[in-house]
């Protein structure tokens, strides 16, 4: 067997060429075995060197293609095309990574002109031994599932039922809306937050293409791309949706209260049987079955009894919906930082500490206060507030991202107080003021001129301990300004905590069941930080708004809308070609022994009882490979990575310390 | 490569979903870490069968490190628990052939940690070099008085240990 390769290294400008001496590997290379042909160039990428390839395989019959250039996840894909355009099957081509991998990783010339060689040896010994390979079609189920109904999720799936597919929106809680349906204004443009909201969640409602689960969680996902199946619990919600006309007697009359923890942060209480917001999507109640006196004691009913459709069914049980999908968007969103975590700042036990999203729903005209700011008692008007930035962000004690929406919504905060409390005092504690955004940096100078303090500086401690005249029966902010290089004491009625954004608590279950990543922070991770920000490293699944990473809203449905056009593209070709990259067992050589069976995480392998033989079903085989490592009769067949192609890049990357290491004869 | 210092050749078996990006990563954040460490991609750190690093080793490479997901992370939902097990297996059997344990390394490295990926390569480096060349190809097959032995036939000998 003799094939005739074809090398190219890549300058990559200066990027490559700055430390690895390009010529030199390229000429080397040419003296390889089975190279034909060698060449650098400034950009392999660019079409004048795509072309190249091309010409050189048609010219010099080239049988076998290697660049030298980026990481294959930069463009594999390219040079494939080009391999392909020459008239060669795809995958006889191998990529060196000699940028991220060499030039990028050391400033040793040498040595990285060495360990280049070493990388396109190892891909010309590799590329010998590709064998042509052919994509696997997979057609793509229409319907998709977005998990989650905040506004990522909910702009996600308002752009794909428009455009004529069915979406399957799943909600953990009684409604949609998300955090945003808890909010009281948005920066900048102080829009009603709920004004602006609650028509999409109609829109969602009434929609013919979209079913929506609320009260409901994804149990389980199984398939891949295209083929998907879908099981998902719908929790009991004790009351029967068809007959439920959303009237509220039942809430109105139940007699037990309870402290709303969800939606009013704590700071007010709801029904045991209630609709969390009254602009909740869909109207149906759900009914608390720890708080309802009936499941406490046995007695009461009040509910069942008054309901005017007799909709109120206490034998309830959760269903289990199972149904197929094509795409999956994930718009999971995100929790509030636990402020209970900085003891120093007060919270939980100085009465007067609040959270934002307390604050929030304090400022809330549909909220606990109808509007009025007041202290923890509910009558007293602070007039003096401080708004403490950064609570849980840009700090290596918790995390150390910024949340990016934090300094916008605290200044939003101090306008809503000054707009409500006119003469009060408002200081903000920041460390840097962040606005980038359209009009953000406009309203930061609106509030300069409005007479809010800035105090640049963290905050260390909220204290009730008073120490200098004036402080009496007031918190105590203390904190360095930076700018003067003094400690300063404000003295305060009402310190309002601007807590940041983490992940959902449960997020690394998430990410385990849809089977891509999540980082350190708890946020799922994107395929490509710049140029993919809404694919995972999963075909077929994608994430939308805060639960990739701290987003506000326009950014959040940016993400929505983007992964549905990701999700529209794949429904509209109907058929996709997935990486041939998958196991095949020979039946020559399978002993049987059912080894692979139970390794696969995909149970693509199934057993013939009659032949006592193993079968890979091909669309369900993912390609990882663990099948064909663990083989005791080396009968499984890993295409693309074979043991033999795998066997000859050692061979190929160790080049010279075989030859220093030569064995005494 | 300098004459005085021994630079050891390592192999690194890097799964494609995390840690080869990871690495990607290091080298776009332009961190610089010990040129040492030569990448193979491999779709998932159970692929990584414990013929590859015997061969390695064998073929003169000084050191050998896995690279996978975290336990919980991984891409094809438990691929890295089967390279983990594998591990501890080889690790029993290299250690009856006398190669030391840092000669070969298990690192879990997601795709955003580029930094801990670079700082596994230069403390593997390093680890390498205090213990100096390997040279199982010399030693084990050319030292005892034996021909050297044509590959072939030493895989199957190492298929029956």
């Amino acid at each position: 067997m003799s094939e005739k390769v074809g090398v190219y290294v890549c300058h990559c400008g200066t990027n490559i060429a700055g430390v690895v001496d390009v010529e030199e590997v390229s000429n080397w290379a040419g003296e390889q075995p089975n190279v034909v042909c060698s060449r650098d160039y400034k950009f392999m990428c660019s079409s004048l060197g795509q072309e190249l390839i091309e010409e050189d395989i048609k010219e010099h019959g080239l049988t076998r293609i290697v660049v030298a250039a980026c990481s294959p996840h930069m463009h594999e894909k390219t040079f494939r095309g080009a391999t392909e355009r020459g008239g060669l099957n795809p995958y006889l081509f191998e990529m060196a990574n000699i940028r991220e991998h060499n030039s990028w990783a050391t400033t040793d010339k040498a040595a990285a002109t060495h360990k280049a060689k070493a990388l396109v040896n190892g891909a010309v010994e590799r590329v010998v031994h590709h064998q042509p390979l052919e994509p696997i079609p997979v057609e793509i189920n229409p319907a998709t599932l977005v998990v989650g109904g905040g506004i990522a999720g909910i702009s996600a799936a308002l752009e794909l039922a428009d455009a004529g597919n069915h979406v399957y929106l799943v909600e953990r809680e009684p409604s949609i809306g998300g955090h945003m349906a808890q909010l009281d204004k948005t920066f900048p443009t102080l829009d009603c937050s709920a004004c602006i909201l609650t028509p999409k969640m109609v829109d969602v409602e009434q929609h013919p293409n979209i079913t929506l689960y609320s009260w409901s969680e994804v149990e389980n996902i199984s398939g891949y791309i295209g083929n998907f199946n879908v099981t998902v619990r719908k929790k009991a919600r004790y009351v029967i949706e068809e007959l439920c006309t959303g009237c509220g007697i039942c809430e109105e009359k139940c007699p037990r209260k309870v402290v709303d923890e969800v939606f009013e942060a704590g700071l007010a209480q709801r029904k045991a049987i209630y609709t969390p917001f009254p602009q909740a999507v869909p109207k149906y109640p759900v009914l608390d079955p720890p708080n309802c006196t009936y499941f406490e004691r046995g007695k009461c009913k009040a509910c069942q009894i008054l309901c005017p459709t007799g909709a109120i069914d206490f034998e309830q049980e959760d269903e289990l919906l199972e149904f197929p999908v094509g795409n999956v968007i994930l718009a999971t969103g995100y929790d509030l930082f636990d402020s209970n975590r900085i003891p120093q700042y007060g919270y939980g036990h100085l009465a007067n500490v609040f959270t934002s999203l307390e604050f929030e729903r304090m400022v809330n005209a549909s909220g606990p206060t109808d509007g009025k700011i007041v202290l923890r008692d509910g009558e007293s008007v602070p007039q003096s507030v401080a708004i403490v930035h950064c609570v849980g962000s840009r700090d290596n004690n918790y995390h150390e991202y910024c949340s990016k929406v934090c300094c916008m919504y605290s200044l939003k905060f101090a306008h809503l107080v000054h707009e409500r409390i006119p003469e009060a005092e408002v200081y903000n504690f920041y460390i840097d003021i962040r606005t980038p955004g359209k009009g953000y940096e406009e309203f930061y100078n609106r509030l300069l001129e409005e007479g809010t303090h800035f105090i640049r500086g963290r905050v260390a401690d909220v204290t009730d301990a008073a120490r200098l005249p004036g402080e009496e029966g007031k918190l105590i902010v203390q904190a360095e300004d930076t700018l003067i290089g003094k400690q300063r004491r404000i003295p305060v009625d009402m310190v309002i905590l601007s807590a940041g954004m983490e992940a959902r608590h449960d997020s690394q279950d998430v990410s385990l069941m849809f089977g891509m990543g999540c980082d350190f922070d708890g946020f799922f991770t994107e395929r490509h930080p710049k140029l993919d920000p809404v694919a995972t490293m999963t075909e077929g699944i994608f994430i939308a708004g805060a639960c990739q990473g701290p987003k506000d809203i326009p950014d959040s449905v940016a993400q929505g809308a983007a992964a549905a056009a990701r999700v529209a593209g794949l429904v509209n070709q109907e058929t996709v070609m997935m990486e041939p990259v998958r196991a095949s067992i020979n039946k020559e050589t399978c002993s049987g022994c059912r080894l692979c069976n139970d390794l696969c995480p995909y149970n693509a392998i199934v057993f013939h009882e009659d032949q006592k033989l193993s079968e890979v079903i091909t669309a369900l085989c993912q390609g990882c490979g663990t099948c064909v490592a663990a083989c005791p009769s080396s009968a499984i067949n890993g295409a693309h990575f074979t043991n033999e192609q795998v066997f000859s890049e050692i061979e190929g990357i160790l080049w010279d310390v075989m030859e220093h290491q030569a064995v005494p004869a | 490569m300098s004459e005085q210092q021994f630079e050891p050749v390592i192999v690194g078996f890097l799964c494609n979903w995390c840690s080869y990006r990871a690495a990607d990563l290091a080298g776009t954040s332009r961190t610089k870490y010990a040129p040492n460490m030569r990448a193979i991609r491999v779709m998932c750190s159970g692929r990584v069968d414990p013929q590859f690093v015997l061969k390695a080793l064998r073929e003169g490479a000084d050191g050998v490190m896995i690279a996978g997901c975290h336990p919980g992370e991984c891409h094809y939902v438990e691929g890295n628990i089967k390279a983990l097990r594998r591990y501890v297996l080889l690790k029993r059997m290299l250690k009856q052939w006398g190669i030391e344990k840092e000669r070969v390394q298990l690192v879990w490295a997601s795709a955003s940690e580029g930094n801990l990926l670079a700082e596994a390569v230069d403390r593997m480096t390093e680890e390498v070099r205090a213990l100096g060349p390997l040279r199982w190809r010399q030693a084990v097959l050319g030292g005892n008085g034996h021909k050297p032995v044509e590959t072939a036939e030493v895989e199957v000998e190492v298929e029956e240990v």
